[in-house]
């Protein structure tokens, strides 16, 4: 592969990047996220390159666009996603408490076993897979750093950024409307959501729309959530998975 | 560093479980990596360019995720399309239910 490629796959990212975010701030008004529309523009390109050439990784198996493989591979992806760490703070960390805490957990557990049911009602049987995509319910890059952890499956891994994605735009849908309801008013209560929810373009999205003001709360926990989330799928979860299939 | 010592300590962990995967190696990671730029800042041995490079790839991430995107079998994973909507909102909407539990629990 030649380094030009991979120059090739840094510009026409960029250009989805940008115009992704173009879509989502000026056409749609922030009602899907930037990163929703880039990702889904990536897997469609996926799927394309996927029918055209009939390979399994996508768009780089397309002559020329081979530099995708390496701007999107394994480890520059984790080093990126552990470099987002850096923004969080022990001090910010302290400050979400018990909130913080219980509602990342929860963020985690409560979004992980309905999605595997779920898998599992449609087939799913290994605990590679039923892992991945339970992990792809936290967020959109929980899924697919657990499948490269645990050996999933690149299909799977897919539909785990799928369904994060699909996640991140319900998020940033809903959480205005229901904003009300859930007893979204404060500040305590959207670092509790920002945890929950987990996605972080969802959440501060959602909240943007709900009252401005509640951004920076809901998005201190929710950074972590992608964090926290890493931490268990390929763990903790994998475990209890293992042992509720006796795999 | 911290990545390849948290990679390290994620595959050491799997490997003490037995399991043939690095266990949370990126999770460890992004612990390590707040824990010593914390330290790092509050002795100054922080320098602005090494924050600024850590700063670069973090931005980085959203490009990276969509060339990620952009390389896996989605067309083998299409058929599964709507299963993916499922799973990506059905466990969302037992989160929204969840919210004012965690907020009345809170409040105690």
């Amino acid at each position: 592969m030649s380094v030009n490629a991979l120059i090739v796959a840094f510009l026409l990212v960029a250009i989805i990047t940008w115009l992704s975010s173009f879509i989502s701030l000026k056409i749609l008004k922030g009602r899907v996220p930037g990163a929703a529309i880039a990702i889904i523009t990536g897997l469609v390109l996926a799927f394309f390159g996927g029918k055209w050439t009939g390979g399994n990784k996508g768009i780089s198996d397309v002559p020329g666009l081979a530099g995708f493989a390496l701007l999107g591979s394994g480890m520059l992806r984790d080093f990126a996603v552990v470099a987002t760490a850096m923004g969080s703070s022990l001090k910010e960390m302290k400050k979400t408490g018990w909130i913080g805490l219980i509602s990342l957990l929860m963020g985690v557990f409560v979004s992980f076993f309905p999605a595997v049911i779920i898998a599992y009602a449609f087939g799913y049987r290994d605990v590679v897979s039923l892992t991945t995509i339970g992990a792809g319910s936290c967020t959109f890059i929980v899924g697919p750093v657990t499948g490269a952890a645990i050996g999933a499956d690149s299909s799977v891994i897919a539909i785990s950024i799928a369904v994060g994605v699909f996640k991140s735009v319900f998020v940033t849908i809903f959480t205005a409307p229901l904003a009300k309801w859930i007893g979204l008013d404060n500040p305590q209560s959207a670092m509790a959501y920002g945890g929950l929810m987990g996605t972080t373009s969802g959440v501060t999205a959602g909240l943007a729309a709900t009252d401005p003001k509640l951004v920076p709360y809901g998005a201190m926990t929710s950074t972590f959530a992608t964090g926290v989330g890493c931490l268990l799928c390929p763990s903790i979860c994998f475990f209890i998975m293992k042992l509720i299939l006796g795999q | 560093m911290c990545f390849l010592a948290g990679q390290f300590a994620g595959e050491s962990l799997g490997v003490l479980l037995g399991i043939e995967a690095n266990v949370g190696g990126v999770g460890f990671s992004m612990i390590l990596l707040m824990l010593s730029t914390d330290w790092l800042q509050k002795r100054g041995f922080l320098p602005v360019h090494t924050e600024q490079g850590i700063l670069f790839w973090s931005l980085m991430y959203i490009p990276i995720i969509v060339a990620m995107s952009a390389t896996q079998n989605v067309f083998a994973a299409f058929s599964q399309g709507f299963m993916a909507l499922l799973v990506g909102i059905i466990p969302t909407i037992f989160l929204f239910l969840c919210i004012p539990v965690l907020i009345k629990l809170l409040l105690k």
